[in-house]
């Protein structure tokens, strides 16, 4: 491929977004890789850079699993693992099927084929609440706050195996008060870690985006799970709570549980993943470790076919339409040759 | 114009069998769409099961009045998970649909004629409650009560156990709603998948509402049939389902007391208008064109209908409701 010499690698991609605090200037909430995350890249560096790698310790595995919408395939997934107590990333363009794929592995969508299983056990054709209920919680990239009750209610209800919940034991405040209790303590808790606690009492309706997206991720871990997948968590966040939030993920990892997050900034995905699963056209095209992921050609082509961040430097600029230009002469080409 | 009738007639629809009837009805509906979002269309439905449960095990069975309240009840639940069933894992408008018809499928079969010797067709059932008023502790034939709420002993007994019943229910959905339990049912309310992915099992929550609300309903029912002392099919049709609606809406959905508040606002709205439209038609203070006295029950309607339309516009949370909620619907 002679192209490949002006391409540009992701990296260089997404220099163009302003971050600041990137780096090593937030030590307040990261203080460099915890041991935990020097474990998780550690196991992974041994693991083949191909699609459908197997991994030493997979907490989730998935198996030709397929979802038509009509005559569109948005998610063939032929085989795909995730390694236990590491940061996961899935990143691909707009439409590459990340949220279909999600939706599916947690039981919000049945797939027209495939298995896969979680911690060893199938989790096909359960239903949402259980595959929770086993310990596997997910967001929503359209956040979903319970508007019409106040924070602290939302944060209640993540709790799970409450006694009050059962319609029989609910009438009496005395056989759940210790367990309420004790679940309003550690939603405390979480709010403050996630900076909500000032809005405690306020309507979930009534918070801004940002703060619906910090709310849904905190209410996720009152469920206390072991597997925690992330739709686009960073979304309409502002950089500086981001970095506290990259912080709050990162903590994940280092009180052993596995995250599996979608995120469009590469930034912050090379800041946290250990690893990064790139899916395009619903299929998975390329996996690795970040730093050799966005340097992958066949991920690259995968985001210009799409979108990718404006550059700032006209260096940069000129790289890029130069890239691009190659890409659509590629194209033609190939149009013309079938 | 004869204001002490008017006004004594007015203070009594306040606690009145009505009132009562419909208070215990919104209070399942509010069980079930105030704090769960369902969709019921299909209230009239359960009371109608609740009255015609006495009536036919009553007269046709000839077993004791307590049975056909228990038979009742059990024709109510059954009701609640045969319609929850295939509509509960569905979206919130096919239970709609669903109990929309439900409803007029039970009207018309109690009604048929087919089924006459077992339900009474069109004309209904009688003479099932007098198992109840044995159990009248009042004495026959005096009366009871203070100032303009003074009833006969028969009235009087009824009305005593129709609002030891809204007390009762009332306090159970006090206790219930503010419970874990209720908070799930809210939650389901405001985005049922986000209540999933926490692991809540919401079809199984949606039909424990359900059969609440319904039984509830049934409870209406009983006090409809028994207060009455009869039941007639076309009693129980779409119309009562929607002034159930207007009731809770007017006391404020997801409020405990917001259904009997709405209740007895309803009931008094409607008796004062009626009165007054009566009283004014016979004074000869309404011209004869505008509106004859066979012409007040409608206009009563409308009147109230009107009246709803404005408090929605300058009150829309219902007399209870809380203006921060709906300013969040607003978004
Ligand atoms: N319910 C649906 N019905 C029909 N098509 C759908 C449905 N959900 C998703 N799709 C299609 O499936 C494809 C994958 O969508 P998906 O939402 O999974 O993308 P994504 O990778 O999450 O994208 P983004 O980064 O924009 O969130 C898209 O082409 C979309 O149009
Ligand atoms: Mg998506």
């Amino acid at each position: 491929m002679p192209a490949d010499e002006n391409r540009p690698d992701l990296t260089d991609l997404d220099e163009g977004a302003p971050h600041e605090g990137h780096g090593g200037s937030h030590p307040a909430t990261a203080p460099g890789p915890g041991p935990r995350a020097l474990a998780a890249r550690e196991v992974l560096r041994d693991v083949p850079r191909v699609p459908g790698a197997p991994k030493p310790d997979p907490v989730l595995v998935a198996d030709g699993v397929v979802r038509r919408f009509g005559g569109l395939t948005a998610v063939d997934v032929q085989h795909v693992e995730f390694q236990r107590g590491a940061i996961t990333a899935l990143i691909g363009p707009n439409g590459a099927g990340k949220t279909t794929f999600f939706n599916l592995l947690t039981g919000f969508d049945r797939p027209d084929e495939g298995s896969w299983t979680f911690e060893g056990r199938s989790l096909a054709r359960v239903p949402a609440h259980r595959v929770a209920r086993r310990g596997m919680v997910r967001t929503f990239q359209l956040t979903k706050a319970l508007s019409r009750l106040t924070v602290i209610e939302n944060m209640r209800l993540g709790a799970t195996g409450q006694v009050g919940e059962r319609l029989l034991s609910a009438m009496f405040r005395r056989v759940w008060r210790g367990q309420e209790d004790s679940n309003t303590r550690r939603a405390d808790e979480l709010l403050r870690r996630f900076k909500l606690d000032a809005k405690r009492e306020d309507f979930a309706g009534s918070l801004s985006g940002g703060q619906r997206k910090l709310l849904e991720m905190a209410r996720a871990l009152m469920t206390e799970p072991r597997l925690v997948m992330l739709d686009e968590p960073m979304a309409g966040v502002n950089p500086a709570l981001t970095q506290s939030l990259l912080g709050h993920v990162k903590d994940l990892r280092e009180q052993g549980m596995t995250v599996v997050f979608v995120e469009h900034d590469m930034d912050m995905v090379r800041d946290i993943s250990d690893w990064v699963v790139v899916m395009a056209q619903g299929t998975v095209v390329a996996e690795g470790p970040p730093d050799a992921v966005m340097a992958d050609p066949a991920v690259i082509d995968a985001y210009l076919g799409g979108h990718h961040d404006a550059p700032l430097t006209e260096e940069d600029e000129a790289e890029q339409i130069a890239a691009a230009e190659a890409e659509l002469e590629r194209e033609r080409d190939q149009e013309v040759g079938r | 114009m004869d204001w002490s009738s008017i006004l004594g007639n007015t203070a009594r629809a306040a606690i009145g069998l009505e009132t009562v009837i419909y208070a215990l009805a919104a209070i399942g509906l509010n069980v079930q769409f105030g704090y769960a979002g369902l969709l019921n269309f299909g209230q009239a439905a359960f009371v109608a099961v609740g009255a015609y449960g006495i009536a036919v095990t009553v007269t046709v069975l000839g077993l004791p009045f307590w049975l056909g309240v228990v038979v009742g009840l059990v024709a109510a639940v059954l009701l609640a998970v045969l319609l929850g069933i295939p509509t509960l894992r569905l979206r919130a408008d096919y239970l709609a649909i669903a109990t929309i018809a439900a409803a007029e499928i039970v009207r018309l079969t109690v009604r048929s004629a087919t089924l006459r010797d077992q339900t009474g067709g069109s004309s209904g059932l009688s003479g099932f409650a007098e198992g109840f008023y044995d159990l009248n502790p009042f004495t026959p034939g005096q009366s009871y009560g203070f100032g303009p709420w003074v009833f006969g002993a028969r009235l009087a007994w009824i009305l005593v156990v129709g609002w030891v019943l809204v007390a009762v229910c009332c306090l159970v959905v006090f206790l219930l709603m503010r419970s874990p339990w209720g908070r799930v049912l809210k939650g389901i309310r405001e985005d049922e998948d986000a209540v999933r992915s926490l692991g809540k099992n919401v079809y199984a929550y949606k039909m424990q509402a359900l059969v609440i609300g319904g039984v509830i309903g049934a409870l209406a029912g009983f006090v409809f049939g028994v207060g009455r002392a009869s039941v007639q099919p076309d009693l129980y049709g779409t119309e009562l389902t929607f002034f159930v609606y207007t009731v809770l809406l007017l006391g404020g959905a997801a409020r405990v007391l917001g259904p009997v508040v709405g209740a007895a606002i309803f009931w008094v709205a409607l008796v004062l208008i009626e009165n007054v439209l009566v009283q004014a038609v016979g004074a000869g203070y309404v011209p004869d064109w505008l509106m004859s006295s066979t012409q007040v029950g409608q206009v009563r309607f409308m009147l109230v209908g009107l009246a709803l339309m404005l408090l929605m516009i300058f009150r829309p949370q219902g007399i209870f409701g809380d203006r921060r909620e709906l300013a969040i619907d607003a978004r």
